[in-house]
C-alpha cells in the first residue's frame, strides 16, 4: 500500500487519513470485546478498571469470579451449559440432515419452484426473531411441547436450516457435474458416486453450515426466551446472561463473556481452516 | 421426413428424454420435500396462525353467543331492551357456572376500561338476581356502570366474531362507539412514536454501516491475502461472538460509570460531575447495533469488491480521470450490487431488533419489537401483539422480496 513518489500533497493527505479512518473502524469493531477480558480477571466486585489493574499489580487480579462461575450457587451455570451445548447438538444435527438433503434437491437444475421454494426455506433466517418465537410457541403449546427439550430442538432445527441450506447450495454451485458423470460412466451406483465423490467434495461446506447452526442455537435468545417459559431447568447460558444482565452487571457475567470470547475464536480458526481446505480442494491456490 | 430416433430399447428418444427429466424432478423434490414440509408446517402454517389472532374473537363470540345475535337488532341509540339484557344474564351465569366470566372480563377490557371490575361484581351477585324483574334495573342495581350505554355498546362490539380494530391502536387510532375513527389522547400515544423509532434506528444504523464498512471492506480487498486475512478476524471474530456478550461489553463500556466515561474523566474531558449519559437511551441502542450489525454489512461488500480489477481505476487515472473522479465514475458504481445486499441485510435485522435495544436501550431507546414482547408477556394482549407483528411482518417481507429481485436468494453468501 505504499504510495508512488510522484503523488501529489492533498492524494499522500488523503491516503493516510483514509488508513485512520479505517484503523479507527477496526478498533470500533474489535475493541468492545477486549474489554471484557481483563475486567474478568478483576478482583474487586466492580465492573471498572481499577487503579491497582491499571498499574498491572497482580494483587488486583484473581480467578474468583471463574470459581464463582463454576462452584457458585447463586447462578445455575453448570445447568445452562449443559443444556445449551445439548440443545445444539441436537438441533445441529436436525438441521444439517434436513439442510443438506434440502440443498442437494434445490442444487439441481431439475428442481421446480426453485426461487418460492428456496425463499420459504430461507425465511426464518429473515423473520424478525419476535415473530417467530410466539409463533413457534403458539404452535407448540397446542402440541404440549412448549416448555419440553423436544419443543426447543425443534424451534433451534427451525432457526438453523436456513444457514445450512445457503452455505450446502452455495457449495455446490461451484461444484463440477463432470466429476459425477465420469464416475457413473465407469460404473459407479448413483449411492456409491454420491458417498465417494459428492459427500467428500461438499464436506467443508457442509461443517461450515453445521457451524453455523450450531452458533444460531447456541446463542439464541429470543425464541428460547418464549419456549422455555421461565423454567430453570431448561435455561441456557444466554437466557442465564439475559436474566443477569437484566438485574446487575457482575464480574461473573464477564468470565462467562470470556469463556464465550474463547470459543468464538475456536469457532474463527475452523471456519478459516475449512475455506482454505475447500479452496485447495478446487484448485483454487490459497495462501 | 426425418427418420425417428429411437433409444436401444426402441423407445421414442423424445419421449425417453420426458421420462427422463420427469425423473430427475421428482428426485430433486423429493429431496427438499422433508425440509419444506417440516419449514411450512412447524413454521409457515404457525406464523399464519398466530397473526390470525390480530383479527379473530371467535372465542369471545362463542362464550356469548346468543347475546351478539340478539343484539345485532339493537340500534344502539338507547338502553338495550329486556331482550337483550336477559339473554346476557344468562349467557353470564353459564360462563360462571363454567368458570370462564374471568376471560369474558379481561376481553371486554380491551374494548372499555372499567369492565373486569364491572363483570366480576357482576358475575358475584348474579345469584341474587330475580330472574321474573327487570333485568336492566338489577344490573344497574348491582354496579351503576350498566347504567352508561357505552358499556352495552362495547359488549355488542366485544363479541363480534373477527374485527380489525387492533390495526388500528397500531396506529395510535381508535373506533369510536358510533363508527368514528379518530387519534387516541396524545398522552396514550407510544406506537407511532415507536414505529418511527424503529424505522430511523434501522435506516440510520444501515447507513452508518455503510459508511463504516465501505473504507475497511476497500482496504480489506485491496491489501495482500496475508494482511487482509489478519484484518479479517476483526470482522469475523464479532460475527462469531454470542450477541449477548457484544451487548454485554457495550453495557460495560457506555454506562455511566462504565469505562468510556471513566476515561473520559481521566483524560479530563468531561467532568466527573456531568459523565455523559451514553446508555439507557437511543444512543446507546444506535451505537450497539451498528457495530453488532457492522460485519454482515463488511462481508458482502469484500466480497463484490474483491472481485473488482484493479486495473479498471489504473486505467481511468491513465486516461486522465482523478483518482476521486475515478472512484465516482469506476469503483463506485462496481460495487452498488454488494452495498444494496449489506444494506438490505442489515436493514432487515435491524428492524426487528429486540435484545440489544431492551438491554441497552431503556426506555427511551426501545424498539417495536420490545413493545410487541410487552404485549405478549406482560400485557398479554395477543391481538395487539399479532397486529403489530403483522405490520412489522409485512414490512420485512417487502425488503425481502426487493432483496430477492435485487440480489436474488441464490446469491446470498455468509462468512
Amino acid at each position: 500500500m505504499a504510495l508512488p513518489k510522484y503523488t501529489e500533497m492533498r492524494y499522500r493527505v488523503w491516503h493516510y487519513s483514509y488508513l485512520v479512518i479505517c484503523t479507527a473502524v477496526f478498533v470500533f469493531l474489535i475493541a468492545p470485546l477486549f474489554v471484557i477480558i481483563p475486567l474478568s480477571f478483576n478482583a474487586e466486585q466492580y465492573i471498572h478498571f481499577s487503579d491497582g489493574m491499571l498499574a498491572l499489580q497482580p494483587e488486583a487480579f484473581s480467578l474468583r469470579w471463574y470459581e464463582d462461575m463454576i462452584y457458585g450457587t447463586k447462578n445455575p451455570w453448570g445447568i445452562a451449559a449443559r443444556n445449551s451445548v445439548y440443545y445444539a447438538f441436537f438441533s445441529t444435527i436436525g438441521a444439517t440432515v434436513l439442510g443438506t438433503v434440502a440443498a442437494l434437491g434445490l442444487s439441481s437444475r431439475y428442481m421446480p419452484y426453485k426461487q418460492l421454494i428456496m425463499s420459504v426455506l430461507i425465511s426464518p433466517m429473515i423473520i424478525p426473531l419476535i415473530i417467530s418465537g410466539s409463533a413457534i410457541f403458539f404452535s407448540l403449546a397446542k402440541l404440549g411441547l412448549a416448555a419440553t427439550f423436544p419443543g426447543i430442538v425443534i424451534a433451534h432445527i427451525i432457526l438453523g436450516t436456513p444457514f445450512v441450506v445457503i452455505t450446502v447450495t452455495a457449495t455446490l454451485s461451484g461444484f463440477d457435474d463432470s466429476i459425477t458423470r465420469a464416475a457413473s460412466s465407469l460404473g459407479s451406483t448413483p449411492t456409491n458416486t454420491f458417498f465417494k465423490i459428492t459427500l467428500p467434495l461438499i464436506t467443508p461446506g457442509i461443517i461450515s453450515g453445521a457451524l453455523f447452526a450450531f452458533v444460531t442455537s447456541f446463542d439464541e435468545i429470543v425464541v428460547i426466551l418464549f419456549v422455555a417459559g421461565g423454567d430453570r431447568n431448561l435455561t441456557t447460558i444466554p437466557l442465564q446472561m439475559w436474566t443477569g444482565l437484566r438485574e446487575q452487571l457482575s464480574p461473573t457475567i464477564m468470565a462467562v463473556a470470556t469463556c464465550l470470547i474463547v470459543l468464538s475464536t475456536l469457532i474463527l480458526i475452523v471456519t478459516e481452516l475449512l475455506r482454505r481446505r475447500s479452496e485447495r480442494i478446487r484448485g483454487i491456490s490459497a495462501q | 421426413m426425418t427418420a425417428e430416433i429411437r433409444t436401444s430399447d426402441g423407445e421414442l428418444l423424445s419421449v425417453k428424454l420426458k421420462k427422463v427429466e420427469r425423473r430427475r424432478r421428482t428426485t430433486a423434490f423429493l429431496l427438499a420435500a422433508p425440509l419444506l414440509f417440516f419449514i411450512v408446517f412447524a413454521y409457515v402454517i404457525p406464523i399464519f396462525q398466530m397473526l390470525g389472532r390480530s383479527i379473530d374473537n371467535a372465542e369471545m363470540n362463542s362464550f356469548l353467543t346468543e347475546t351478539h345475535e340478539v343484539m345485532q337488532t339493537w340500534d344502539g341509540s338507547e338502553m338495550p331492551g329486556e331482550d337483550v339484557t336477559s339473554t346476557f344474564y344468562y349467557e353470564l351465569k353459564t360462563a360462571v357456572e363454567n368458570k370462564y366470566h374471568g376471560k369474558i372480563a379481561t376481553r371486554l377490557n380491551y374494548e372499555k376500561g372499567g369492565f373486569t371490575s364491572l363483570i366480576k361484581k357482576t358475575s358475584r351477585k348474579l345469584k341474587n338476581f330475580d330472574e321474573n324483574a327487570n333485568f336492566l334495573d338489577q344490573f344497574i342495581d348491582v354496579h351503576k356502570k350498566w347504567g352508561d350505554i357505552e358499556y352495552w355498546l362495547a359488549l355488542k362490539r366485544g363479541t363480534d366474531a373477527y374485527h380489525f380494530r387492533k390495526y388500528l391502536t397500531t396506529f395510535d387510532y381508535e373506533q369510536k362507539f358510533d363508527g368514528s375513527i379518530e387519534r387516541i389522547p396524545e398522552k396514550l400515544r407510544i406506537n407511532v412514536t415507536l414505529w418511527l423509532r424503529t424505522i430511523f434506528v434501522a435506516v440510520g444504523v444501515t447507513f452508518c454501516c455503510f459508511i463504516l464498512a465501505y473504507p475497511i471492506s476497500h482496504l480489506l480487498s485491496v491489501l495482500p491475502t496475508r494482511y487482509s486475512n489478519l484484518l479479517m478476524i476483526c470482522v469475523l471474530l464479532p460475527f462469531w461472538t454470542s450477541l449477548l456478550v457484544r451487548t454485554s461489553s457495550w453495557m460495560v463500556l457506555l454506562q455511566k460509570q462504565g469505562v468510556l466515561n471513566d476515561t473520559l474523566v481521566s483524560l479530563g474531558f468531561v467532568a466527573d460531575e456531568s459523565r455523559l449519559e451514553l446508555m439507557y437511551n437511543m444512543t446507546g441502542t444506535f451505537i450497539a447495533m451498528t457495530q453488532i450489525l457492522l460485519p454482515f454489512m463488511v462481508l458482502p461488500l469484500y466480497s463484490v469488491m474483491k472481485t473488482i480489477s484493479p486495473s479498471l481505476m489504473r486505467a481511468a487515472t491513465s486516461m486522465g480521470a482523478t483518482p476521486f473522479h475515478a472512484f465516482r465514475k469506476i469503483y463506485f458504481p462496481l460495487t452498488y450490487a454488494g452495498i444494496s445486499a449489506g444494506s438490505i441485510l442489515v436493514f432487515v435485522l435491524a428492524i426487528g431488533y429486540y435484545i440489544t435495544p431492551a438491554l441497552v436501550g431503556g426506555a427511551k431507546g426501545i424498539l417495536i419489537s420490545n413493545r410487541i414482547a410487552y404485549h405478549m408477556q406482560q400485557s398479554l394482549d395477543w391481538s395487539l401483539a399479532t397486529a403489530m407483528a403483522t405490520v412489522l411482518l409485512i414490512a420485512v417481507l417487502v425488503v425481502y422480496w426487493l432483496y430477492n429481485k435485487i440480489v436474488g436468494i441464490d446469491n446470498m453468501r455468509l462468512g
